[in-house]
């Protein structure tokens, strides 16, 4: 499991006034544990870095964030099991208030068994574009065009590794068109107003041989989600608990 | 296992193995020795129906088992799948002159709104392989495209396919429109996609969900046999 802020400072903070990093608090009660997709982790710690957020020297209520593997995503029948595993681990580290940073990413309401099962929230939606996007701009994206293949700022990132190297589209140059025939467009949903993304953006596009259009989602329906995160729960062991 | 192979001529081996380096070359999504290994049985006297069933068919199913337990991955299945395909590219028109059995008739095409048709693909290769007569409609299907199809064709089998939790519940509108018009008995409905399961397949009214491709040829030929087996006790029942 790939985990991202898991560890707790080695050496606790000396200087009062400054902040610690984002994600890392100790596990235990008082702790909210956000479990991630790896996809999300940037957008999540940028976030909670943000001021006023979790972590903050004034905050209330420390984040901890542990992320599972974005690769996850290729299996997506595997994530539903992971997350079990990876909640049942926080709550044995002594997280009683869990949110859990996956949409439904086409687990088929797998994730949504889970986090019944141990009553945690999840990330409203089907899967992180829409997220983004917030889920009525999504549908009208869809509508406009059902064949859109969309980016968000980690897939322009890593699309060489996830997306050419991912689909072998570099040994294979015919799995392009097995992959992609039925795209119209490539809808990269930026989350960073970034020259260089944008470039990279119009270069996958340009890779699929597809068009580009940019849409700046900014971090969308997750600062929400965060931001519910970081705030202090009224009472959140008893609904947590009774559902276990 | 391709690098070494490189050089092996492939008529200097037994049918046997032949055969089994025709499931290696499958796995390894090298179509023209699918092809030529598909040519030499044929040309060795191999009836069509019996290269599709041991030598493709087979080497498929080993490549759906490997993708089932993670061994392969989706770029491994469409190379493999590709080459079966060039195969039956070959022995399309051998199996329709020799009349090969047909198990039955299945029209399947992809939900409005999804444009996502690899595991689409797939079922209807491996449903042609295993002896149905399959009539692709593609992607992105209207109820009035599924109906029209129905009607032009006369189908055993509806197969529906969606990708996407947003396009998914638009198989109940294709199932909810059968029933009003009193089409739904006729057709075995069957439907297949990632976000799909079984608890999904039963609330809207299908036959069955089928998981991958390898269970949808089975649980194809599990419904024709029923189906077969009811028709003397429906056809008693209106004597």
């Amino acid at each position: 499991m790939a985990i991202v802020g898991t560890a707790p400072p080695t050496t606790p903070p000396t200087d009062a006034a400054r902040r610690p990093r984002p994600g890392r608090a100790a596990a235990g009660p008082g702790t909210t544990l956000i479990i991630g997709c790896g996809a999300l982790a940037r957008e999540i710690l940028d976030l909670l870095d943000r001021p006023g957020a979790a972590d903050d020297a004034c905050g209330p209520a420390p984040v901890r964030l542990v992320c599972l593997p974005a690769k996850l995503h290729n299996r997506p029948e595997r994530l539903p099991d992971a997350l079990d595993r990876a909640i049942r681990a926080g709550r044995a580290a002594g997280h009683d208030r869990i949110l859990v940073a996956y949409a439904d990413c086409g687990t088929g309401g797998g994730i949504d068994r889970v986090c019944t099962a141990h009553g945690v929230e999840r990330l409203p939606g089907p899967h992180c574009y829409a997220t983004f996007a917030t889920r009525p701009a999504f549908d009208a994206l869809m509508d406009e065009e059902p064949g859109s293949f969309f980016l968000t700022d980690y897939l322009v990132r890593h699309f060489d590794t996830l997306i050419v190297k991912g689909l072998q589209l570099d040994r294979h140059p015919a799995l392009l068109g097995l992959f992609f025939g039925n795209y119209r467009r490539v809808v990269y949903l930026a989350q960073s107003d970034d020259a260089d993304l944008r470039a990279r953006a119009a270069a996958a596009a340009a890779r699929l041989g597809l068009v580009l259009e940019v849409r700046a989602t900014g971090m969308g329906e997750l600062a929400g989600f965060v931001a519910r995160a970081a705030a202090p729960a009224a009472d959140p062991a008893p609904a947590v608990m009774a559902a276990e | 296992m391709a690098d070494q192979d490189s050089d092996l001529d492939l008529r200097t081996l037994a049918d046997d193995e032949l055969v089994e380096q025709m499931w290696d070359d499958l796995y390894d999504g090298l179509a023209d020795e699918v092809v030529e290994g598909t040519r030499i049985l044929l040309e060795r006297g191999w009836q069509p129906y019996d290269v599709l069933t041991r030598a493709l068919v087979e080497g498929m199913r080993v490549v759906g088992v490997d993708f089932r337990d993670g061994i392969l991955f989706v770029p491994e299945v469409l190379l493999a799948a590709n080459s079966m395909k060039a195969g039956m590219n070959v022995l399309r028109p051998l199996l329709a002159e020799t009349n090969a059995p047909k198990l039955g008739k299945m029209v399947i095409g992809t939900v409005k709104g999804d444009i996502h048709d690899i595991g689409k693909n797939l079922v209807s290769m491996m449903m042609e392989g295993a002896g149905f007569e399959v009539v692709d409609i593609g992607i992105n299907n209207p109820v009035e495209t599924y109906l029209e199809a129905l009607e032009e064709h006369q189908p055993d089998i509806l197969g529906m396919s969606a990708l996407l939790t947003t396009t998914m519940p638009y198989m109940k509108t294709v199932i909810d429109t059968l029933t009003e018009k009193g089409l739904r008995e006729r057709y075995i409905v069957m439907v297949g996609g990632a976000p799909l399961n079984e608890e999904f397949g039963r609330e809207i009214g299908a036959d069955a969900y089928c998981r991958d491709a390898a269970v949808a040829v089975e649980t194809a030929k599990a419904l024709m046999l029923r189906r077969h087996n009811q028709m003397p006790v429906a056809a008693a029942a209106v004597g």
